[in-house]
Order: structure tokens, then C-alpha cells, then sequence
């Protein structure tokens, strides 16, 4: 079974490039049961989420 | 919109696009000139543009292909090594989130952030998330902002500093988990207390 740190550089990698097929199942079974990890990969999605964001957050804060 | 009221807007934009520039040049005047030569070019094709949000985007998007000009042209010669030790406390501090086992210890197992979305909506989380930048290790950050702020795919950020794939997704795993703590103490954890 994959360790949660192991699946901590999947789920940043997901971010550049495709997995592979084992490493896909691998992660998928892992945040099956990893409530932690479901949290983590939540967070890289927000940081991405974010990055795009960053030119327009003036704007945003101006609202 | 007159042409004044555009290089009105524009000279606007100036402090936060020096603000992103630094952050990715992290020299002042390599950013001064980006931001000249975009906002130059930027006034050039300025009749095309109706409203302030567009002109914004666009005007972003000139600066972000002057910083990824001015990224290449350094090249290989931007590597430091001074800053490995900042790396390598960075990862300790990862590491110290983990038992000997490799699995998240008790009191630091990531928890969901309540709101992240209305955080992008407050202008104190922005200065959160640029302050947790600002921290990150030199090159750690300049990876990081090449990927997600430029659009670089990481083979070219690997051409382009002169480093290994595998080198590449160990810092942006090490940038992303870094600044994943960073928000998490700055703002995820205070805002949970105060409510």
C-alpha cells in the first residue's frame, strides 16, 4: 500500500504530467481510505486555483 | 474608453505588476524593465481593449511573456547553491509531518480548509499567500511560479534551469507542500480559530 507521503508526490505530479494506469489505481485506493489525503489533494487543486487567480485578487478585494 | 483613461488604468496596474514581476525575477530592475516593455507594448494596441477587466488580462499576459523572455535569456545561469540549505529545511519540516512509518502523524494530518473559495475573495489572504512566497527558497519559488503563474510545462522549466525531471517534480511537490503549510498556519488555522 502506498504511504501517504508517497502519495503526496503522486497527487503534486498529477498536477504536471499524466499518471500512470498503476499509479492511478495506486492513489485512487489510497484516498479511498485516507481522509488526510482526500484533504491534501483538495489543497493542491485550491493552490492551483489560486495561482490563476493571483493577477485579479485587487479586483477582488476592491468588491 | 479615451487613450488617457487607458494609460490612466495602466499606470494603475504599474505596482502590481512590478509586485508580480519581482516575485519572479527576484531582481528590481529586471522587473522595472518587464513591466516597461509591457506596459509599451501594451499602449501600442491599446484601442482594442473595452473595458478594465480585459485590458487587465491583457495587459498581464504581455508582462507574463516579458518575464518568460527575460527567464530564458538567464537561463542556466540563475543556479544557486546557497539556498540548498533553505531547500533542505523545507523538507524537514515536511518530513517532520510524518511518522517512521511514512503516513501522516495524529496532529498533522491535513484537514479540508472551510471556505478556500471565499479566501480568494479577501484581499488579507492575498497578501498571506504572497508573503508564503516570498519565503519559499529561491529556486523553489521560481519553479513553482514557472508552472503555475507562467504555464511552463515542466519539461521546458527542466530545459530551461538545466535540471532533471525527476529534480524538477521534487521541487514543485516540495513548493506546493511548503506553501500548503505555509496558508495552513497563515490563514487556514487563524480563521478557524476566530469563528
Amino acid at each position: 500500500m502506498l504511504s501517504c507521503k508517497h502519495a503526496t508526490h503522486l497527487m503534486s505530479e498529477a498536477l504536471d504530467r499524466p499518471l500512470s494506469g498503476r499509479e492511478r489505481f495506486n492513489l485512487r485506493v489510497h484516498l479511498l481510505f485516507c481522509r488526510g489525503c482526500r484533504a491534501f489533494r483538495g489543497q493542491m487543486d485550491f493552490l492551483r486555483k489560486a495561482s490563476r487567480s493571483f493577477i485579479h485578487w485587487r479586483d477582488a478585494g476592491d468588491q | 474608453m479615451t487613450d488617457t483613461r487607458n494609460a490612466e488604468l495602466i499606470s494603475g496596474f504599474r505596482p502590481q505588476m512590478l509586485k508580480f514581476a519581482r516575485l519572479q525575477l527576484q531582481d528590481d530592475s529586471g522587473a522595472e524593465d518587464a513591466v516597461q516593455e509591457a506596459i509599451e507594448a501594451a499602449l501600442g494596441g491599446i484601442d482594442r481593449f473595452a473595458g478594465r477587466s480585459a485590458l487587465k488580462t491583457w495587459i498581464f499576459t504581455i508582462l507574463r511573456h516579458k518575464i518568460i523572455d527575460a527567464l530564458r535569456e538567464r537561463g542556466r545561469t540563475v543556479q544557486i547553491s546557497s539556498l540548498e540549505r533553505d531547500e533542505s529545511e523545507l523538507d524537514e519540516a515536511f518530513d517532520a509531518l510524518f511518522k517512521e512509518n511514512a503516513h501522516w502523524s495524529p496532529q498533522s494530518r491535513p484537514k479540508a480548509w472551510g471556505d478556500p473559495e471565499e479566501a480568494l475573495q479577501q484581499r488579507q489572504f492575498w497578501h498571506v499567500f504572497e508573503t508564503c512566497l516570498e519565503i519559499l527558497p529561491a529556486r523553489t519559488a521560481r519553479v513553482f511560479m514557472m508552472r503555475e503563474f507562467l504555464g511552463f510545462e515542466t519539461d521546458e522549466i527542466c530545459t530551461t534551469l538545466a535540471l532533471t525531471t525527476s529534480n524538477c517534480n521534487v521541487i514543485l511537490h516540495r513548493a506546493r507542500a511548503g506553501l500548503r503549510q505555509c496558508l495552513n498556519q497563515g490563514w487556514f488555522a487563524g480563521e478557524a480559530q476566530s469563528c
